[in-house]
């Protein structure tokens, strides 16, 4: 185990705000992404019918 | 393969998918929206099992680098969104190809469905890649080779995107994006010797980033993890969005028909 | 089949010259462009020296590119093009012939101005003629790739803002190995290498161009 606290893991060695920038927007990416996906099938599914 | 897929479905007659070995059964556009409905759900689940083993092993299990400290904790996210990037542009390019020469419309959809989401990779290394030289070489960006390239890469994801967004006619959109991903690719490798010949002129500004020292083995195996994570989710979004692309294109009343009794509940 | 391609090459350059207003902005714009630079960095003439190749090279790229528009624009406006696909000829050598006499109208006035605005820039009379033999193997690569842009969005709304975006990306090395060269040159490092390199990037690009913009062309008339 690497950490002894809560508050150690969060620090990162005091680059706390570099990894979990990184993180946080690979995971806000990949949610606006999902959430895309998913609005633009329901746009899809919605749509009387498609173009031959 | 052609004989099976070309022609225009016209909307409200959809077309049996035809008799014959498997895969060319699901070459139709029509007959694959199903699979990839029920497909989609396991790839992400893959996809959070593989980032949850990857994550604990890359900030528990793994050590602190002796050199970088913690925030070398990065490139557990960093080095697979940047091989994904590369890797999914050369996938679509495959698909565009393949859409291009058997006139397979489903190939020509699985390109376009690639793009979206080998941009957000691409973007995501750029993004991880810059949060991590700030701490450590103390500088956002560097001109480096690498680094250039991967941004050219973005630059020819959100060439092909707008080429496709600009044309209405669906199958000039297919085989026009296929065009340009097949000059893209064939000048990818052009591009990234060119930067590393024009890098290696420009050495003053430029910081070695090849000079890796050398990893430990539980280091390699979160990042391993964490790449086939994002090659699952990959997969996932693909297939997610190519069925939005095949309702959009061939109506949702003739994936719905087609489908008939295989479909279960709804999922998403 | 020769006289076919002599017939479309001269027809093209007839008709750059009944629209020669075209060319001329074209031109005016290289010349615009290059000439912002002193008066947004200062007239210190190190400092011009410095960046003449790539200022130069940037604005001859950004020109050329603005030029692509004319290129199958026209000819699809009053149906040439369609004629083209339907010729017995094979279409890549047609469009090849239509891309030389572009490059005419476009490339070689680039190059035959540049002379004159690297003495703007204070560059030395050996450094003008490597950045003029660097301009004159380059802006036909240019042509030659820019045509695939140009032929992929024939007939769209948005072609003007689509093609550079499509182009520039693709462009990358050209403008690389011309401002390296040089670069070199003005650093006495000699721009051997960086010639050939330029060299063969147009004969790629010679080789490879056509064919791929006869394909767009079959699929944006289709």
């Amino acid at each position: 185990m690497n950490w002894g606290s809560a508050g150690d893991f969060l620090a990162m060695g005091g680059h706390g705000l570099y990894v979990w920038g990184s993180y946080a927007v690979s995971a806000a990416a990949v949610l606006v992404e999902v959430l895309g996906l998913r609005a633009r099938l329901r746009r899809a599914a919605a749509q009387p019918g498609g173009q031959p | 393969m052609a004989s099976s897929d070309s022609g225009n479905h016209a909307p409200g007659a959809p077309r049996r998918a035809a008799a014959g070995p498997l895969w060319l059964r699901y070459a139709a556009p029509v007959a694959f929206a199903p699979l990839a409905r029920r497909m989609t759900p396991w790839f992400f689940a893959a996809a959070a099992v593989l980032a949850v083993a990857g994550l604990y092993i890359g900030f528990f299990v793994a050590p602190t680098d002796a050199q970088q400290g913690e925030v070398y904790r990065v490139i557990f996210i960093h080095v697979p969104a940047a091989w994904m990037s590369m890797f999914i542009y050369l996938v679509m390019a495959f698909w565009a190809a393949v859409g291009l020469a058997f006139n397979t419309r489903l190939s020509a959809m699985m390109a376009s469905a690639l793009a979206p989401t080998g941009a957000m990779f691409t973007f995501l290394a750029l993004w991880t890649g810059a949060l991590w030289g700030k701490p450590t070489w103390g500088t956002w960006w560097v001109w480096d080779a690498r680094l250039t390239s991967e941004l050219i890469l973005l630059f020819l994801y959100v060439g092909f995107i707008a080429l496709q967004a600009a044309i209405d006619d669906p199958r000039r959109a297919d085989r026009a994006g296929a065009v340009l991903a097949i000059v893209g690719v064939v000048n990818v490798p052009i591009i990234y010797f060119s930067v590393r010949w024009w890098n290696t002129l420009h050495q003053g500004a430029s910081v070695s980033l090849t000079a890796a020292p050398k990893m430990a083995a539980t280091m390699l195996t979160g990042m391993l993890v964490m790449t086939l994570a994002c090659w699952m989710y990959a997969i996932g979004a693909a297939l997610w969005r190519v069925r939005a692309i095949i309702a959009e294109r061939e109506g949702d009343a003739a994936v719905e028909e087609q489908s008939g009794t295989e479909r279960g509940g709804r999922t998403t | 089949m020769w006289r076919a391609l002599k017939g479309i090459f001269a027809r093209d350059l007839a008709l750059a010259w009944r629209q020669r207003a075209d060319v001329l902005s074209s031109l005016v714009f290289f010349v615009m462009v290059v000439s912002l630079f002193p008066l947004g960095l200062g007239p210190e003439p190190a400092t011009l020296r410095a960046i003449a190749p790539g200022v130069l090279w940037v604005a001859a790229l950004l020109s050329s590119t603005l030029a692509l528009g004319r290129l199958f624009a026209g000819d699809h406006a009053d149906g040439t093009l369609e004629q083209m696909l339907l010729a017995p000829q094979p279409l890549a050598f047609l469009v090849l012939s239509k891309i030389a006499a572009h490059w005419v109208a476009a490339g070689l006035p680039l190059t035959a101005m540049a002379p004159l605005l690297g003495l703007q820039f204070d560059m030395a009379p050996a450094d003008i003629a490597v950045l003029t033999a660097t301009l004159a193997l380059g802006t036909p690569a240019l042509s030659l790739i820019g045509a695939i842009g140009a032929a992929l969005t024939v007939g769209l709304r948005g072609a003007a803002v689509l093609v550079p975006l499509l182009v520039l990306p693709l462009a990358i090395p050209v403008l690389i190995f011309g401002a390296g060269a040089v670069d070199a040159a003005e650093a006495g490092r000699g721009a051997g290498a960086h010639l050939s390199l330029l060299g063969g990037l147009l004969a790629f690009a010679l080789a490879g161009a056509p064919l791929a913009c006869a394909a767009a062309l079959r699929i944006s008339l289709d």
